[in-house]
């Protein structure tokens, strides 16, 4: 088994190595997450909610929507997921709409990891990443070396993208250190037999951690153990991805960005069913961390609906008409 | 590629402006008595949107004639008959809420989505709130049995001119009043189709009268001797010159003026957030805003984080079209006050402070001004003195919360005040202490017709909306 990994590349673990006092035991790092600049509830849902009023239309909706397919973890997480669906989940990623070959392929298939070898076997050379939800996905509730068994296995199966829930227990009862720990073992459990890694986004599930204050000391704590990743819940819950704990995730990653020049991605999942939405949370980005951030490498969305709203709205915009559902498949 | 936001400008079609508009006395459109018109223009693009007739001596004795005359039976009227006027009206501003936005952001320059979001809806709030009030007035805490006050002259500025018209003429009717109006100079139309709404709502003749003209008009409606209430909003300046105008009769008066509020962001407050009131605070309406956030007041061991973040934010303000729903700052209302925000901004920098602003391609017609940052100012410096009534902020910084208070309270105004903490007890001993008419925590230009408004010191006197809003058009 490998010992310990630089989370990201060595200048990035360099800066972040110079953190290492704040996590240096459960006092010091609470003193530190507690220490962040507190959230004005209504003043960050005035900002959100200002921020989905950008009308964006013509040039910049054909851009919008293109942007969000390439963006897309196409996910399936039924128990009742057969190698058949994830198939033909793969197709649909590789080529979103048969009508019109223009359209951009989707940025990463995201299932259960004992789907992670079909998955990867029916994308083959396409490029699209596979991401698999390890670790006891979504409760999170199994003892650790069962979390990095499952990681590893997923890893070895051909997982690009490891998505781990966090034990969100142990972080509403303070114990911060061990999630940070659990964090990091996760993140090493990410590491192939070739010494390259498996991109690790980790999942707070934000609507069972409630205040916003505790989502921005979560998303320090994920970035100081090295997510590649922040996201915001499992789409297994009532509340999900919400647009002001997104902003909040942005400017928690705009901030980590500016004081250890360190890059983070992230990842609003669940929930996000229309363009329209899909577009405000693009704007949310291009306005708090900037064009940088724009791309599948730094901005996912996890959803399983999407991708046909943004289909049937790509369709109108070349047309000129709606066409129906019946246009776009529904694998 | 870059995610550019494609021009999305509001239709201007929803909108008809008449080539020319008269006075409106007596439920009728007139033209002056000696004929005299001026032109108002689009702040934007210098373009003449309409001619308007500019009230002479004769005129404004029509109007409050008629005035007069109209106030025997709309005073007499039951409440609950004056409140059904005001209900249709706010029901009739609803339905056309679309286009006087529009109109609103042609004539003044400001940006539709604050005429769409903020401006409009809350001058429809302003009449709902005051006719809920037309049949209650005895249960105001102003006696059991208040009476009107006979004939206002009213006088309103040109930063919200549709919200300031609502913010006077509201409460008067509501409280059995009948009123004259003059809209500011620079921005006499949408007053001009309030007067058509008048007409459609069938509120009866004289009762509303709305007079275009300059200063010179306003100074003839607050002297006319059969007036009995002034009220006015706009400068210092003017609002000391009507109060020696009015001094001596039995004139009542009510002025709201000038502000130079503090914005204070303790060290513990909610950055982000303290950010955006920031924001929103000075760059709000272009900074023409009398209870604007106009000096910031941070304390030290916050500065240079608060300063990047908010250099940050400015540099993603869209300045430009008024009419483009993605613009967040338009046009400065006229070219004599974008002169008076060049002085000022000018003498900042020759007094020695920093002066920061994001690179922004301005429009090379009409009148444009950068959301600018000074830094390094200090209480002795002219742009933290005087009220510039544009986008700029001056910078200041304390160590202590009794200093914040301080220089907060050392101003000749005292009209609003902002304070950013996290922690309540600080907030509430800040408050305390702050000597102005609205304390917003946490927040800022937060506007309410439920909640009252006004200034101390040489920001006036008298409270406009709320409960308190009745009093100055009630005899108690």
């Amino acid at each position: 088994m490998p010992t310990t990994v630089p989370a990201y590349g060595k200048e990035a673990a360099g800066r972040l190595a110079t953190m290492a006092d704040v996590t240096a035991d459960d006092r010091a790092l609470r003193r530190f997450l507690h220490g962040l600049p507190g959230v004005d509830a209504v003043g960050l849902q005035a900002r959100a909610a200002a921020l989905g009023t950008r009308s964006i239309k013509n040039t910049a909706k054909a851009y919008a929507i293109d942007l969000a397919i390439s963006m897309i973890d196409l996910t399936t997480l039924e128990g009742a997921d057969t190698p058949g669906k994830v198939r033909a989940l793969c197709a649909k990623g590789v080529n979103p709409d048969p009508t019109d070959r223009t359209v951009p392929k989707v940025a990463a298939i995201c299932v259960y990891p004992d789907m992670v070898a079909t998955a990867k076997e029916a994308l083959g050379a396409s490029g699209i990443h596979v991401a698999s939800v390890a670790t006891a996905f979504p409760a999170g509730r199994a003892a650790l070396p069962v979390k990095l068994a499952d990681t590893r296995d997923a890893v070895a199966a051909g997982a690009d993208e490891i998505d781990m829930v966090i034990d969100r227990g142990a972080f509403l009862a303070g114990r911060y250190l061990e999630v940070f720990e659990e964090i990091k073992a996760v993140k090493e459990a990410c590491v192939r037999e070739d010494g390259s890694a498996a991109h690790l986004k980790v999942i707070f599930e934000t609507g069972e951690l409630q205040t916003y204050d505790n989502v921005r000391r979560v998303s320090w704590l994920a970035m100081l153990a090295g997510a590649d990743f922040i996201k915001t819940s499992t789409g297994k819950v009532g509340v999900n991805a919400t647009p002001p704990v997104t902003l909040l995730m942005l400017e928690a990653v705009r901030d980590f960005h500016d004081r250890l020049g360190v890059q983070v991605g992230v990842k609003p999942a669940g929930g996000i069913r229309t363009s329209k939405d899909a577009i405000k949370y693009l704007v949310m980005v291009n306005e708090t961390l900037g064009e940088e951030w724009l791309t599948a490498d730094w901005f996912r969305f996890g959803a399983s609906s999407l991708l046909n709203d943004l289909l049937m709205q790509r369709q109108k915009l070349s047309s000129g008409r709606y066409s129906g559902p019946d246009y776009v498949t529904v694998d | 590629m870059a995610f550019e936001y494609a021009p999305a400008p509001e239709s201007r079609a929803v909108v008809d402006i008449a080539p020319s508009y008269g006075l409106f006395i007596d439920g009728e459109f007139a033209d002056a008595a000696d004929g005299k018109v001026f032109k108002t223009v689009s702040p934007a693009n210098e373009e003449v949107l309409s001619e308007v007739a500019q009230a002479g001596a004769a005129d404004v004795e029509r109007a409050v004639k008629a005035a007069r005359k109209a106030f025997e039976k709309w005073s007499a009227l039951p409440g609950a008959e004056r409140a059904k006027y005001l209900f249709r009206i706010a029901r009739l501003i609803q339905e056309r809420s679309r286009e006087l936005a529009v109109l609103e952001s042609l004539d003044n320059g400001k940006p539709i989505k604050e005429s769409r979001d903020s401006d409009l809806p809350l001058v429809a709030a302003h009449f709902f709130y005051y006719a809920g009030w037309a049949d209650k007035l005895g249960h105001a805490g102003l006696g059991t049995d208040p009476k009107p006050l006979g004939v206002a002259g009213q006088v309103i500025p040109w930063n919200f001119p549709l919200l300031m018209l609502a913010w006077k003429i509201a409460p008067a009717l509501a409280c059995g009043n009948t009123v004259v109006l003059k809209p500011a100079e620079t921005t006499p139309l949408s007053a001009l189709f309030f007067a058509d709404i008048c007409r459609q709502a069938g509120l009866p003749r004289g009762v509303v009268n709305i007079l275009t003209g300059d200063g010179s008009t306003g100074a003839e409606l607050v002297a006319h001797p059969d007036v009995d209430k002034v009220a006015f909003t706009g400068s210092t300046e003017v609002g000391k010159a009507i109060a020696r105008t009015v001094a001596g009769t039995d004139k009542k008066l009510t002025l709201e003026l000038g502000g130079k509020a503090a914005n204070i962001v303790f060290d513990d407050a909610p950055l982000d957030q303290a950010v955006e009131g920031i924001v929103n605070g000075i760059f709000f309406n272009q900074g023409h805003v009398c209870c604007a956030g106009s000096r910031l007041l941070v304390q030290e061991s916050v500065q240079d984080e608060l300063l990047d973040a908010l250099k940050r934010r400015m540099a993603s303000l869209r300045v430009g079209d008024p009419l483009d729903k993605n613009t967040d700052i338009g046009a400065i209302n006229s070219a004599e006050q974008l002169a008076r925000i060049k002085a000022l901004a000018d003498a900042g920098e020759a007094e020695g402070a920093e002066r920061w602003a994001p690179a922004c391609e301005l429009p090379g017609e009409g009148y444009w001004f950068a959301p600018t940052l000074f830094t390094g100012v200090t209480q002795a410096h002219r742009i933290a003195r005087e009220e510039i009534f544009g986008p700029v902020l001056s910078v200041l910084t304390f160590r202590t919360p009794e200093e914040a208070v301080a220089k907060a309270n050392n101003t000749p105004y005292g009209l609003s005040a902002g304070i950013w903490t996290e922690k309540g007890s600080r907030s509430l001993w800040t408050a305390g202490k702050l000597r102005a008419g609205v304390v917003w925590s946490n927040t800022f230009n937060k506007f309410d017709p439920a909640s009252p408004f006004g200034g101390y010191k040489e920001s006036g006197f008298g409270r406009e909306g709320g409960r308190h809003g009745l009093e100055a058009y009630l005899n108690v």
